[in-house]
Formats: C-alpha cells, structure tokens, sequence
C-alpha cells in the first residue's frame, strides 16, 4: 500500500499538457479548494514541449506560437491562477476507495479529491504495435521518442530516414529530422493520398523535397544492431523493394494513453480507445471526467486545450452538487468513419466543446454529404464544405444533433 | 588456488581450472557451481553480455518436467532443477509466480491423449496433474476461445524471470570469484601442455579443463575438439507479448497437447505483468535469425484468435524471435572426454532454465569422477539479492518507505514498466552491469512497455551513455565528450 500521506484537493488534474494545464487554469480559484495538476514528466507542457515549431495556439490564445513557447505560456497561466503543478509526479493507480497513488521523488502518497479530470494524452503506436516484422536495430523510432532526443537532449539521429505516414505530425518528424541533418529519403503512407493539408504536402515536396510512396506498406525492418533499411510494398502491384536508411521514424497512429481510464473500470469507447464521455466530458464514473486527446487521438493541442475550458465549467458544477438527470443516448460512427467523440447525449447537457463533434474517418472525402440518423430514420444530412480526410480529426457542427430525441435510440453518424 | 600467470605464446595468460565456454544460463551454473570449490573458473562468452543467446528469448516458464522422456537424463535433471531453482528464486529474489498450467484437448484425439499425459508427469516424478471436462477448463480459464473439449491440470508450473535467473547465477558465480570474460568469441582451441589454450577474439584463455556449454554454437566447438556427434539446428521460435491490460484474461499457462513437432503454441501470463503468445517452430540454418517474420505473425494471429478471442483487442508490446539450440539427439548430452579434459554440455532446449541448476551439479559430479580436485570452499560469500522485476511483487516505485530513504526510487523514468533512476542506477553498480541498452532492459524493464521509447526513449539514452547517473551535469558532460570525440 501507499505511505500514509493523504491529499485532499478540490479536483486531481492528471496529465500537465495543454488539455490538463487549461482545465486547471480555469478551475483554480472558481473551486472552493486546491486544484492539483500531476504530470509524470520533468517539466510540464506536453507534447508540445518537444514539438519545436509552429503552428500553436490558434483557436485558444488567438495567436500563432511555437511548441516549447506554448507549452511555458500554458503552465504559466495554470500557476498564476492559482493551480498546484507537480511534475515527476506519476499517478499509478486507484486505492481501493477510488483515490489516486502518486509515485515522486518527494514520496509515494495518495490524493483523494473531489473530482478528477483525466488529460493523459495519446502515444504513436510503435513498429511493434503495428506489427511490422523483421530484425530489431537501433534507429527505429516514433516521432515523440524522435523529437524527445533532438530537442529535449539534443542529440543526432542518422543521415537517412524513412518516415511512415505522411499526416501533420509526420512532416513535423521530417522537419525535426532535417534540423538534425538527417534527410528523409521518403515518406511511407498506405492512404492513396497524403493524408495531411494539401498545402503543407506542396511545401513538403518542394521547400522540403520528400518524395512521398502512396498506397504503400512497410513489411520488414532489416539490420542487425544497426538498421540498414526498410522492405516496402507497393499495395497496388505488390512488389516489395528496399529503401536503404538508418533512421525509420512510425508516425501517427495514435492511440490514447488509457491505462488509468481501464483501471479506474471506466466504461471505454472501443473505436477511439478511450474512455466514453458525454457532451460535459463526464466519464461513466460520477466525479470523473476526461478531456484531450485521450478522447479524440489525435486533434491539434488547441483543439484539446479548449477541452480543459469546457470541462472547467461541467467540474464546477459537479462540485455544486449538479447531477445528470438522465442516461442519455449513444452517438456512434459508420464507415467510413472510424470513430466519433463525445459518445453520449443527454437530455438537459451542454453542446460538446467548440459546439463541434469529432470524427475520423478511414477515407479521403472531398465533400462529404454526412448524415444523423436514429432509430432507422434519417435526421439530418447535410453536405460539408470541406473535406474528410484520413490522419486528421474531421469536425461537424453539434448541431446537427438539435433534432435527436435524447431519450430515444442509438444515433448514427455517416456518410451518404 | 591455482591462479598462476604464465607465458604462452608471448602473451600473458592466466590459467584456470576449467573455463566455461557459453555465460546462458546453463553455462553460469556450470560455473557458479564449480566456483563454490577451491577451483579458478572462468567464464568465456562470447557476447557481451551474461543470459544474451538463447537464454533471454525463452517462454519463461519453470517445469516441472511433467511431460520429458521418462527415463532420460533432461527428465531427471528437469525434476531436480525445479525444486532446487524454486529454492534459488526465493533465496535470490528472482521472481517465480505459480500460476500452474492447463493443457487444453480441443480433438477428441487430444482429449484422448490426456490419461497418457498425467502417467507420463508419474513417471516423470510428478504426481499432481489431474484431468479435468470441459466445465471445469473454462471455469479456470473464462475468457478462452469456444471449443474445448477438456484438460489436463499442472498446477505447479510456474512463471519465472528469465532474466533475473541467468543474472542472479552469473552474479554469485563472479562474487564468488570466477572470471568473466565477455566479448570473447572462441576461434580455436589448441592442446596446451597441461589443458587447452581457447584462442578468442579478445585474446588467448588457458584452463586445464574446458565444459563447452556455448548453445547454439556448441557442436562449432565440439567439431574444434575433434568430435562429430551431433548438428545443432537452430529453431525458430517467434512470440508476441501483449500489453498488460491483456493480463487479466489469461490467469494461468495454456498449453496445447504436444505433438511430434514439439510443444506448439501456448498462451501465458508473464512475470512482467503482460501476456505471452508463442511460440512457433521454425527450423532455420542461419544461427543468426532472430528476426521475426509475416508468415510467423500471422501463425501467431490466428492462434492467438482462436485461443483468446478477446486477447487480439489489446496491443501487441513486443515480438521477438529466439532460438532453440535444438539437436538431432533426443536427450540432453553431457558427455564427458578425459583424455583431453573436455566435456560437452549440448541439447539443452528449453527446459534449460528450469534444469540448469541441477545441470550444475552433474557437471560437478562427471568431473570429480574424472580426476578434477573438488575441494569445497567455506568463505562463500552469500548468494546475491536481485532487484524484483515481478509485477506481483512489490517494486520500488510502489514502496513508500524505500521513496522516503532514496528519493531516486520515486523517479520514475519508463512510465509503462515503472522504472526508477534508482533501479538504473543500481543496475550499472551491479556485480554485471550492463554494456548496452538491451542489457539494461533486461535488467530493470526500461523500454520494455507499451510505448517502446515514445516517452522515455531518449531520458534512457541519456541515462545509458552516464552509465545511470541521472543529474543532468553528468548527462551534459557525456554528451559533450561525445561531440569533442567525434
């Protein structure tokens, strides 16, 4: 069992990026308590942290910033406004009445707290997760463990990299490597487009010159202690050849850092992976809520930002005694969509963030004509002017859900 | 003590009583076990690291030896190595969990096959396997696929830390004085006036008694010898850990009915908390082969679908290949060759890490009967305590008053496993530290876990080239000598 030390806060903030550092930075001083933020890292901020361009902060601060900048202003504003931040602090588990055991140089203790928000984030899947067979060199990576070591610890890579995806966060893998002078000898993606914004591809080819292989699958990573290359497979004609490199970085591929969401016994989402929430970001647990990329992996860090803000006012309510008053319906995805977020509509809840649903979809879609229906029937279907696009959330306004009956049926979100 | 220095062939060599070629397992024993009599031994390994070959890729699992050849030597030695390794485990701290196995029939030919199985475990000296129907499989064993038709219990079949094993043995047998030499690959060997001079790539070794327990390479040095007894051919076998949230499915070891072609794939609890799925059967030629391959991946997949259903819901942690130094011989072979102090120690498979102990002493006992002077030491130095790598026991992270003394063992460093700097730091102040990375994974699980670097990859590499100093001075100053290196 964990030391005798208790701590008692108002709300547990678990996980110090930007989801994490703004709920706590809206709920600090509207609580009548402590607000405690816990981040296992040495310092707080995320991802962003190690995210060293721009690009960041433009639907929450109104400005464009990049990532270590970020990440400071965002524990700043939690701090000034009142929030405890405790970094090396890693919660392990829940004691048997529900609280959380912290493990940190300064001890091993318990905190207790009225509400907990759950903001640990999402990972890359790794080559192995991804099962990609073959040998097991050094110089496979994924972009997190990629950006961790160029520009938290400042070391080198290789010369020549292959990079598996070709969405946003793959092309940040291609800048970082670049800055390390390590080039990227192609990018990998088995989408028959590159899944990320048209205009970033453009500059990728020409400013970055990354030749991109579509419809194309890595089958082998091949070096003994050090890597030499990587088997691909062209999807259409299933000819495989060999790209010599000595870096491969897997990106993309999220999937939501989970493990305390399924030991809390949380109800999960089987399609984000995730804890299922409804529109207030309440869990199925009373007192625990979630918020980031835990929920939708992955939208960009102002997206999951603006979750801490929403989820800020749902806690103070909860803290004021507010309950839920009814179940509520289930909002599921079709194919192409893989998942949608939040998962739960309940008679008398709040529109989600931003008043937007998140989905991911399996299929580029130019412009999608998606439709709401619930109980067989079709509620509404509207075409949307942008497109559906894979390796990036795709967002609808909420209010195509107006007309659901929230106590009815299963609601459906697609495509006609 | 014989602990002369003399000059061979212009180069200094120290002559031991025997030298061990192979630090697996099996090998450590050997030498752990000789070392407690006024003997100087030496360990040659040819890699770079203790427990490297065929000792760390293993399904970690402490036999019983219910289902060995009646009769054979693996079976006697299988039997006594469980209790005298079980015994090692809770003196040294190695961690064991004995979740007992079931062996599931899902053919009638199978199911009929089981009465022949729990005589066979009598046989063998084992007395406690029991058939049971179908009911009672799946009441022990909820979450297994639909289909069969009744089992065979063993329910002291046990999960153990490989890893901690081959390193608590090769640590006692260098407390208690024998050499380890890694990074010497024997080349050759020569008859020397009085032994036999291993000639390595790291230089010359001369002991006038060689046991040649190098695993997969050890009918090479058998052939150096002069003999020709046997092949090995090295045996694929590819396995997949799951994560952890993956446990809770599968409480116990699930083995299939063994056929001719071996003991087929079984599904087990790991002493890490995770869950094990392999392995397959792969004759190869190239000693070298621990890569995994598509075709193994999709054996694997479609076993594991039928097996554990639900297990394919989780993400897979890890897949690796080991391989099995298997031989055309259907026992072990430990054979001794007085005329040239010789003896070779082949065919240990994959109930190795349960006999190796018991291996140890027979090893001891040949040579005695041979001739070597055995001469018990009384100023042996207590067996050594190893750090717990057991998820069912408790880890520093998760021990308050050890955060309270050591602030270091609150630093987590590797989320997914709970590593601490402390553990790291222990490890490189160990008897045998490690030399890379992966011997640092084997020594504390850092890198092990579901994110494999996405987290902690580059504190590790940090940690790694400190040598598991944490401050960041210490890691800055690497880093800086490095650049001015290069």
């Amino acid at each position: 069992m964990t030391g005798s030390i208790v701590e008692r806060p108002a709300v547990a903030v678990v996980g110090g990026g930007p989801a994490g550092l703004t709920a706590a930075a809206n709920l600090a001083g509207r609580v009548d308590g402590e607000v405690l933020v816990l981040d296992r890292e040495t310092a707080a901020g995320g991802i962003p942290r190690h995210s060293d361009h721009t690009g960041y902060g433009i639907r929450d601060k109104r400005s464009v910033m990049r990532g270590p900048d970020y990440a400071r202003r965002l524990v700043r504003e939690a701090v000034d406004a009142g929030a405890l931040l405790r970094t090396s602090a890693m919660v392990t588990g829940w004691s048997a009445d529900g609280a959380l055991e912290v493990t940190s140089p300064d001890g091993r203790y318990t905190v207790n707290a009225d509400a907990v928000v759950l903001a640990t984030g999402a990972r890359e899947r790794p080559r192995t997760a991804r099962l990609i067979p073959g040998d097991r060199p050094h110089g496979v990576l994924t972009t997190g463990q990629l950006q961790n070591l160029v520009h938290l610890h400042h070391r080198d890579v290789g010369k020549k990299a292959v990079v598996v995806g070709a969405e946003l966060v793959s092309w940040s893998a291609v800048v970082t490597l670049r800055e390390t002078g390590c080039s990227t000898a192609l990018m990998v993606t088995h989408h028959d487009s590159p899944e990320s914004y048209a205009a970033f591809n453009l500059a990728g080819r020409f400013a970055l010159r990354t030749p991109i292989a579509t419809s194309t699958r890595v089958t082998r990573i091949i070096g003994k202690g050090v890597l030499e290359g990587v088997e691909i497979e062209d999807l259409g004609t299933r000819r495989r050849r060999v790209v010599e490199c000595d870096t491969v970085v897997f990106t993309g591929d999220w999937i939501p850092d989970h493990e305390l969401a399924r030991s809390a016994g949380l109800d999960m989402d089987p399609a984000t992976r995730g804890p299922r929430v409804d529109t207030a970001l309440r869990t199925s647990k009373p007192g625990v809520f979630a918020v980031g990329n835990l929920l939708h992996p992955v939208d960009t860090a102002d997206i999951a930002a603006l979750d801490g803000r929403h989820v800020a006012q749902q806690v103070v309510a909860y803290l004021d005694g507010a309950r839920p008053a009814h179940t509520g319906v289930s909002i599921t995805a079709a194919a192409p969509f893989r998942w949608v977020a939040p998962h739960v509509l309940r008679p008398g809840d709040p529109p989600p963030p931003r008043g937007r649903m998140l989905l991911w979809t399996d299929e580029l879609i130019r412009t999608p004509r998606v439709s709401v229906q619930q109980d067989g029937q079709t509620i509404v279907a509207r075409r949307m002017p942008w497109p559906a696009s894979p390796g990036r959330v795709f967002r609808i306004p909420s209010s195509m859900l107006d007309d659901v009956d929230r106590r009815g049926g299963t609601v459906t979100i697609g495509v006609q | 003590m014989t602990n002369a220095y003399v000059t061979a062939a212009s180069h200094p060599v120290r002559v031991h009583d025997v030298a061990v070629i192979g630090g697996g397992i099996v090998g450590a024993a050997i030498a752990r076990e000789l070392a407690g009599y006024d003997l100087s031994v030496a360990i040659v390994e040819a890699r770079d690291d203790v427990g490297d070959g065929t000792s760390k890729a293993n399904t970690a699992i402490l036999h019983t030896g219910f289902d060995a050849k009646p009769g054979t030597l693996e079976s006697a030695l299988v039997h006594r190595g469980y209790h005298l390794m079980s015994d090692y485990a809770e003196v040294t701290g190695i961690p064991v969990e004995h979740t007992g196995a079931l062996l599931v029939a899902w053919t009638d030919e199978e199911r009929d096959a089981l009465p022949g199985l729990r005589d066979k475990a009598v046989k063998n000296g084992y007395d406690r396997c029991e058939i049971v129907d179908a009911d009672e499989v799946y009441r022990q064993v909820p979450d297994l696929g639909e289909g069969a038709l009744g089992g065979l219990t063993v329910p002291d079949e046990s999960i153990i830390c490989t890893w901690t094993a081959s390193l608590a043995v090769a640590s006692e047998a260098v407390q208690r004085g024998c050499e380890l030499l890694r990074g010497h690959r024997v080349t050759g060997i020569s008859p020397h006036d009085d032994g036999t001079l291993l000639h390595t790539s790291a230089g010359d070794v001369q002991a006038r008694w060689v046991v040649n327990a190098a695993g997969l390479g050890c009918d090479y040095i058998d052939q150096m010898f002069g003999h020709d007894r046997f092949t090995v051919t090295p045996r694929r076998g590819e396995l997949f850990v799951f994560d952890k949230l993956a446990r809770p499915l599968v409480p116990k070891i699930v083995l299939p009915v063994p056929s001719a072609r071996g003991k087929g794939v079984l599904v087990s609890p790991t002493i890490y908390g995770n869950v094990m799925l392999g392995p397959t059967a792969e004759d190869m030629t190239d000693r070298s082969a621990t890569g995994t391959s598509e075709a193994g991946f999709e054996f694997l997949l479609g076993k594991g679908r039928q097996l554990f259903p639900r297990l394919l819901d989780e993400e897979v942690t890890a897949s690796y290949a080991g391989l099995r130094a298997a031989i055309d011989h259907g026992d072990y072979l430990i054979e001794v060759d007085s005329a040239q102090r010789y003896l070779l120690v082949g065919g240990i498979r994959s109930t190795g890490l349960t006999s190796s102990l018991a291996v140890g002493e027979h090893v001891r006992d040949l040579l005695g009967r041979s001739g070597l002077a055995l001469s018990p030491r009384d100023d042996l130095p207590p067996a050594p305590r190893m750090p717990n790598l057991g998820e069912a026991f408790r880890r520093p992270y998760a021990d308050a008053e050890l955060i309270a003394e050591d602030p270091a063992y609150g630093k987590i460093v590797c989320f997914c496993e709970r590593v601490t700097a402390g553990e790291i730091r222990d490890a490189y102040a160990s008897t045998i530290p490690p030399t890379s990375v992966e011997g640092l994974r084997r020594r504390t699980r850092v890198m092990n876990g579901r994110c494999q670097g996405f987290f902690c990859g580059a504190e590790v590499a940090a940690l790694v080239e400190g040598a598991g100093r944490s401050d960041e001075q210490s890691t800055r100053q690497q880093v800086a000598q490095q650049q001015v290196a290069r």
